[in-house]
C-alpha cells in the first residue's frame, strides 16, 4: 500500500501520467474529427483524395511565372499561385525593410519636421487595417494610370497603363540563363574571396584588394553578362494593337498595388522596430564614436546599426513572416496568389475543401519555417559572442 | 423547444390524416424546416432582379421568389424564409454542410458540379446566356471583337471557364482577371481595369445599375454560352428533392394553365380542368404524397404568383431590368420553359 | 518664454543649417501637396446636408451618404427598434471595464473576475435575445457592433487558451512543451484569411452530423485560435521577464504548481505582458476585417455592401474614409493606452 502511494506521489510518475493522458485525449479527438469528417463527406457525396490535382484546370491566369497555360492541370495552377505568393512577398520584404529603416531613422532625426512627419506616418499606418491599404492602392493605381491608348512609353520598349507595365520579353531565354549563372558564380566568388581575405588579415595583417575585386565581381561581371545576353537575343517588343499592347510580359496592376500596400503598411511596423533597436544601443556608444571623429552617417552605419541589429532581428523576423501571410490579402484584388487561385478558383471547380485548404496552409508553414530558419541562422551569426 | 413540440405534433397529425396513403420516406430536411418554422435559403450576395436586399434588409428577386414559393408550399407562409447571402466561393460548402435547405442563387447546372460536389439541380428557373458589358466608346459589336481585350470575371463561376474556353477555341487572345466577388469585378471594370466584364445577360441587366454611368456602357446581345440555372439541393433526402423540384414545376404549370395569384381562389373553386384541380389540391391529394398539405401550390401561387408573374415583377418589363422573356418563355409560346404534367 | 525667442527656436529647428532648411522646404511642399486636395475634398467642397445622392456636389465628399447609412454602419441590419439593446450592452462593457480600472488595488482582481463571469453572457443575451427579449439572429448583426463583438469574444477564447499554451511552452514536461510549441507555431504560421475560411468550412464537417454551429460563432472560434497563439507569445514574454526566484520561492513555500502559477507567477507576468497583449488585441481588431470572406458584414463589410446600392453609386471614398477613421480612432486610442502602461511599468 505504502509502495503504491509513493508510486502515485512520485512526481516523475505523475508527470508521465498527465502527459500520456493528454496524448490519448488528442489522439482521441483527432480520430473523432476525422471519422466525422469522412462520414459526413460520404453522406454528402463529396469526392475526396488528391486525384483532382491531375484534372485539367481550364482557368486562365493573367500573371504567370512558370509557363503555365489553361490546359495544364490543377497542380500546375497550384505552383503558379505559390510562385506568385513568393514573388510578391520577397520583393515586399526587401522594399519594406528599406522604407522601414529610412522611416525609423527619420523618426529619430534631430530635424523636428522630419521626425514629426515620420511619426505621424507611423501612427497612421499602424492603426488601420491592411485591407484598406490594399483597396486604396488598387483603385488608386488604376485611377492614376492612363488607358492603353494614352500609355506612358519608357524608351519605346516598355509601356505603362492601367492594364499594367508591359515590358519586352526575350524570345529565347537561354542567353539569360547563362548570364544568371555567370552572375551567381561571380557573387559566390566574391563571397569566398572576402572570407579568405578576412582570414588572411587576421593571420598576417595584410589587406587584400577587396574593393577592386568587389567592383569587378559584384558590378562589372553582371553588367557585362546582362549586356551580352540582351544584345545576343531577339526581343519581343510590345506593340499597340486593338485594346492593348501585344507581346512582351505584363506586370499587372494587382501586383503593383499589393506590393505597394504591403510595403507602405509593413514599413510602419519595421520603423518602430528600427527605432526601438537604435534606442536600445547605449548612448555612450555613439558619443564615443563621435569623439573618435566619425561623421553622423558613419556612426549610424558602423557603430549603432550593427549593435541595434541584434535587438531587431527577432521582431524583424516576425514582420517578414507577416508579409508572407499578409500577401494573402491579394485575394481581395484578384492578385493570383495561392489563396486566390487555389483556395478560390480551384476550390470552386473541385469542391474538395479539406485537401485544398491543407495544401494552402502547408505552403505558408513551409515557407515560414524556411524564413525563420534563415533568420535564426543570421541571428546566431551576428549575436554577441561572449567569452 | 415549444417549436419542436408543435412541429412534432403537426407531423403526427399530418401522418395520421394520411394513414391510408403509402408510407412516406423519411425526410430529415422537411422535418427540420417544419420544426424550425422557417426555410433556410441560400441566395446571392446582391444581384438586382434575382436576389437583392434593400437597406431595410427586405429581399426580392426571381431567385428569392422561388424561396418564397417553397416556403409557402411547405409552411403555408411565403414570409417564413431566412436568407443566407453567399459568395461564389461559399455557396457549395454552405449547401453541402447543411446550413441552408436549398440554394437558389443563379447557379449554372454543369456536369462536374452534379457529379463531384454532391449536389443535385432540381430544374431550371432561368435560362441564362453569358455575354459581356463594354464601354460604348470601345465600339465593340460582338464578343469576337474583344480580341486583345482584358476581361474582368468572378472567380469560380462558370463564366470564368466559359470565357477562357471560348476565346481560346477561336484563337483570340484575351487577359482574364478573376475576382473573388462579382461586385469586386464590376468595381474594377468601372474603374477602367478591364475592357469588359462578363456575366449572364440577366445578371448584367441587374448589375449594370451598379456602374457610375450606366448609359456609357452597352451589353453585347449575342450570348456565348447556354447557362441553365435553377434551385440546388444536397444529395440524399429524396423526398425533399421531390418537393423542391415540384414546387418549381408547379409555378411553371400554373402559368401554363392560366392560374395566377389573382384568380387562384376562383380557379380552385370552379375550374373544370383536372390538372388545375390537382395542382391546387382540389382533388388528387398530391401534397400529401410528399408529406405536405394538399393546398401547397395554392399557397405558393396565392402568395407569390406563377412563374410569369414573378418574372415580370422581378426581371421583366415590370422591373428596372426590362428583360424580354426570350428563352424563358413557355415552350408553347416559343421559349424553353417546360414542366412535366401534374398527373 | 517670450514670443521672439520661441520664434527663433522654430527658425533654428527648421532652418538651422542649409541642409535642414532644404529638407524643411521639401517636406512642407510634400505636406501641402497631399493635405490641400484632401482637405478641399473632405471639408471645403464637401456636402453635409441633404437626403439623396443628387444633393451632393461633384468633386467634394458626399457625407450625406454616411448620414443616411449611419445606422447600418453602426448596427448592420439589426432591427431598428431593438438597437437600444446593443447600446446597453456597449455601455455595460464600458462601465464594467471602467469599474475594474478605477477600483482600489485590492478589489481589482476580484472585480475583474466577477466582470469576466457576468459580462460575456450578459452581452450575448442582450444581443441575441431570449428570456423575454425577441430573438435577433446573428445574420442581422453587422457594422461596428459586430467588429467589436468579434474582437471581444475572440479574445475571450484567445486569452485563457493563450495563457495555457504559454505555460505549456515553459513547462518542464517535454511532451506538453512540444504540443504547445506545435500549436503556437502552427497558428502563427498560417494566414488569417485561410483560418477563417477553414473554420467556416471545416467546423461543420468534423462535428457529428446534425450539430450546426452559427456562422458568426465559427468565425469567432477561428480567430480565437489564431489570436491565442499570438497571445501565448505575448504572455511568454511576461513569464520570461519574471525573475526565476519568484516561482522558486513559491515552490519552496510548498505551493503546488497550479497555486504557485495562479497566485504568484501569473499575476505578475500578466501585468508585464499587458501592453504586448493589448497590441495583439489591436491586431485582432484590424484582422476582423477578413470575416468578409465568409460574408459576415463587419464595419468594412457593411461599408462595401453599401457601395452596391444603385441609389448611392460611387461613394467608395466616403465609405472607406469614414470606416477607416473609426478603425484608426479605436486602434490609436488602444495603442496609446498600451504605451502608457508600458511606460508606467518601466518607471
Amino acid at each position: 500500500m505504502a509502495q503504491v502511494l509513493s508510486f502515485i506521489n512520485d512526481k516523475r510518475v505523475r508527470d508521465w501520467f498527465y502527459q500520456i493522458a493528454l496524448i490519448l485525449l488528442l489522439v482521441g479527438l483527432t480520430v473523432f474529427f476525422v471519422r466525422n469528417a469522412s462520414e459526413n463527406m460520404v453522406k454528402a457525396g463529396i469526392a475526396s483524395g488528391f486525384d483532382f490535382l491531375w484534372r485539367t484546370s481550364g482557368i486562365e491566369v493573367p500573371f504567370v511565372l512558370t509557363g503555365y497555360t489553361q490546359s495544364d492541370n490543377i497542380l500546375a495552377l497550384f505552383w503558379v499561385g505559390v510562385a506568385n505568393t513568393m514573388l510578391v512577398s520577397v520583393i515586399a520584404i526587401v522594399l519594406a525593410t528599406l522604407l522601414g529603416f529610412a522611416l525609423g531613422i527619420a523618426r529619430l532625426s534631430s530635424h523636428w519636421l522630419l521626425s514629426t512627419i515620420a511619426g505621424a506616418y507611423i501612427e497612421f499606418v499602424r492603426n488601420i487595417p491592411l485591407l484598406f491599404f490594399v483597396l486604396f492602392w488598387y483603385f488608386g493605381v488604376i485611377a492614376a494610370l492612363p488607358q492603353p491608348r494614352q500609355s506612358i512609353g519608357l524608351f519605346g520598349v516598355a509601356f505603362l497603363n492601367n492594364r499594367g507595365i508591359t515590358i519586352p520579353l526575350p524570345d529565347a531565354p537561354d542567353n539569360f540563363r547563362w548570364a544568371a549563372l555567370a552572375i551567381l558564380v561571380s557573387w559566390v566568388g566574391y563571397w569566398l574571396a572576402s572570407a579568405w581575405a578576412r582570414k588572411r588579415k587576421e593571420r598576417t595583417g595584410q589587406d587584400a584588394p577587396l574593393l577592386a575585386m568587389g567592383i569587378g565581381l559584384i558590378l562589372v561581371v553582371p553588367a557585362l553578362a546582362i549586356a551580352w545576353a540582351s544584345l545576343a537575343t531577339r526581343w519581343d517588343i510590345p506593340v499597340l494593337r486593338g485594346f492593348n499592347y501585344r507581346g512582351g510580359f505584363v506586370v499587372i496592376p494587382e501586383f503593383v498595388a499589393l506590393l505597394a500596400a504591403l510595403v507602405t503598411y509593413t514599413a510602419g511596423f519595421i520603423a518602430e522596430i528600427v527605432r526601438g533597436g537604435i534606442e536600445s544601443v547605449a548612448k555612450g556608444q555613439s558619443e564615443a564614436a563621435s569623439a573618435l571623429g566619425l561623421r553622423p552617417g558613419r556612426i549610424l552605419s558602423l557603430v549603432v546599426i550593427p549593435q541595434a541589429l541584434r535587438v531587431m532581428t527577432p521582431p524583424l523576423t516576425n514582420q517578414y513572416l507577416n508579409v508572407l501571410k499578409n500577401s494573402s490579402f491579394g485575394a481581395a484584388i484578384a492578385y493570383p496568389d495561392v489563396v486566390s487561385l487555389f483556395m478560390g478558383s480551384a476550390l470552386n471547380n473541385t469542391g474538395q475543401a479539406i485537401e485544398i485548404i491543407a495544401m494552402t496552409l502547408a505552403v505558408y508553414l513551409v515557407i515560414g519555417l524556411a524564413v525563420s530558419a534563415l533568420m535564426n541562422w543570421y541571428n546566431a551569426r551576428i549575436a554577441l559572442v561572449t567569452r | 423547444m415549444t417549436f419542436r413540440i408543435l412541429g412534432a405534433a403537426a407531423l403526427l397529425a399530418a401522418g395520421a390524416s394520411m394513414a391510408q396513403a403509402q408510407q412516406l420516406a423519411p425526410s430529415p430536411t422537411l422535418d427540420a424546416v417544419k420544426a424550425r418554422g422557417n426555410l433556410e435559403c441560400g441566395v446571392h450576395l446582391g444581384l438586382p432582379g434575382f436576389s437583392f436586399a434593400n437597406d431595410k434588409g427586405e429581399w426580392s428577386g426571381l431567385d428569392v421568389d422561388y424561396c418564397k414559393a417553397l416556403a409557402a408550399a411547405v409552411l403555408g407562409d411565403a414570409n417564413k424564409v431566412k436568407y443566407t447571402p453567399t459568395s461564389v466561393q461559399q455557396r457549395w460548402p454552405i449547401l453541402q454542410s447543411g446550413q441552408v435547405d436549398v440554394l437558389s442563387r443563379n447557379s449554372t447546372i454543369t456536369f462536374s458540379r452534379n457529379a463531384t460536389l454532391g449536389l443535385n439541380f432540381q430544374g431550371i428557373n432561368f435560362y441564362e446566356g453569358q455575354t459581356f458589358i463594354v464601354r460604348k466608346s470601345a465600339g465593340v459589336k460582338d464578343a469576337a471583337g474583344l480580341d486583345g481585350a482584358s476581361v474582368c470575371v468572378a472567380a469560380g463561376s462558370t463564366e470564368e471557364k466559359n470565357a477562357a474556353d471560348w476565346f481560346r477555341e477561336r484563337n483570340l487572345k484575351t487577359t482574364i482577371t478573376n475576382f473573388q466577388k462579382n461586385d469586386d469585378a464590376i468595381a474594377a471594370y468601372d474603374a477602367g481595369r478591364c475592357d469588359a466584364y462578363t456575366a449572364g445577360v440577366g445578371a448584367l441587366a441587374g448589375q449594370r445599375a451598379k456602374l457610375k454611368n450606366p448609359d456609357d456602357h452597352v451589353i453585347l446581345t449575342q450570348p456565348i454560352s447556354n447557362d441553365p440555372q435553377g434551385p440546388v439541393t444536397r444529395w440524399g433526402d429524396e423526398r425533399w428533392q421531390l418537393i423542391v423540384r415540384w414546387v418549381l414545376n408547379g409555378t411553371i404549370a400554373a402559368e401554363m394553365l392560366g392560374v395566377t395569384s389573382k384568380n387562384v381562389d376562383e380557379m380552385k373553386a370552379n375550374s373544370k380542368n383536372t390538372e388545375v384541380r390537382r395542382l391546387l389540391g382540389a382533388e388528387g391529394g398530391f401534397g400529401a404524397m410528399m408529406g405536405l398539405s394538399n393546398d401547397w401550390m395554392y399557397n405558393a401561387i396565392k402568395q407569390v404568383g406563377n412563374y410569369g408573374e414573378s418574372y415580370e415583377r422581378t426581371v421583366g418589363m415590370g422591373s428596372p431590368l426590362k428583360l424580354e422573356r426570350g428563352q424563358n418563355q413557355l415552350w408553347t409560346k416559343g421559349g424553353l420553359l417546360f414542366t412535366p404534367p401534374f398527373q | 518664454m517670450t514670443r521672439t525667442s520661441s520664434r527663433s527656436l522654430w527658425r533654428e529647428r527648421l532652418f538651422g543649417t542649409p541642409f535642414t532648411g532644404f529638407t524643411s522646404v521639401v517636406l512642407v511642399v510634400l505636406i501641402a501637396w497631399i493635405a490641400i486636395p484632401l482637405i478641399r475634398w473632405a471639408v471645403i467642397d464637401a456636402t453635409w446636408v441633404g437626403s439623396t445622392r443628387a444633393d451632393c456636389v461633384p468633386g467634394g465628399a458626399c457625407w450625406v451618404f454616411i448620414r443616411a447609412r449611419f445606422g447600418q454602419f453602426m448596427y448592420g441590419l439589426y432591427p431598428v427598434d431593438q438597437r437600444w439593446r446593443v447600446d446597453i450592452a456597449g455601455i455595460a462593457f464600458v462601465l464594467g471595464i471602467a469599474s475594474v480600472v478605477l477600483a482600489p488595488q485590492r478589489l481589482r482582481l476580484k472585480l475583474a473576475l466577477a466582470m469576466l463571469v457576468i459580462l460575456p453572457p450578459l452581452g450575448i443575451w442582450l444581443l441575441s435575445g431570449g428570456f423575454g427579449l425577441t430573438y435577433v439572429e446573428t445574420r442581422d448583426w453587422g457594422g461596428l457592433m459586430l467588429t467589436l463583438f468579434i474582437s471581444i469574444y475572440s479574445s475571450l477564447i484567445a486569452i485563457p487558451l493563450g495563457i495555457l499554451f504559454a505555460l505549456g511552452r515553459q513547462s518542464e514536461l517535454r511532451i506538453i512543451r512540444l504540443i504547445s510549441v506545435i500549436f503556437i507555431e502552427f497558428w502563427r504560421g498560417v494566414p488569417i484569411i485561410a483560418v477563417i475560411f477553414l473554420a467556416s468550412l471545416l467546423l461543420p464537417l468534423i462535428l457529428p452530423g446534425g450539430i450546426g454551429i452559427d456562422r458568426l460563432a465559427r468565425a469567432v472560434i477561428g480567430l480565437g485560435f489564431v489570436i491565442a497563439a499570438y497571445m501565448a507569445e505575448a504572455v511568454r514574454g511576461g513569464l520570461q521577464a519574471l525573475p526565476r526566484g519568484q516561482r522558486e520561492a513559491a515552490t519552496a513555500l510548498g505551493l503546488p504548481y497550479w497555486k504557485a502559477t495562479g497566485l504568484i507567477v501569473l499575476p505578475q507576468a500578466l501585468r508585464i505582458s499587458l501592453p504586448a497583449m493589448t497590441n495583439e488585441f489591436i491586431a485582432l481588431i484590424k484582422n476582423t476585417t477578413l470575416v468578409l470572406v465568409v460574408s459576415i458584414l463587419d464595419l468594412l463589410g457593411i461599408a462595401q455592401a453599401s457601395l452596391a446600392d444603385p441609389n448611392w453609386v460611387g461613394m467608395n471614398m466616403e465609405a472607406y474614409a469614414f470606416s477607416g477613421a473609426i478603425y484608426w480612432l479605436i486602434c490609436f486610442a488602444l495603442s496609446r493606452w498600451s504605451r502608457s502602461l508600458e511606460k508606467k511599468r518601466r518607471l
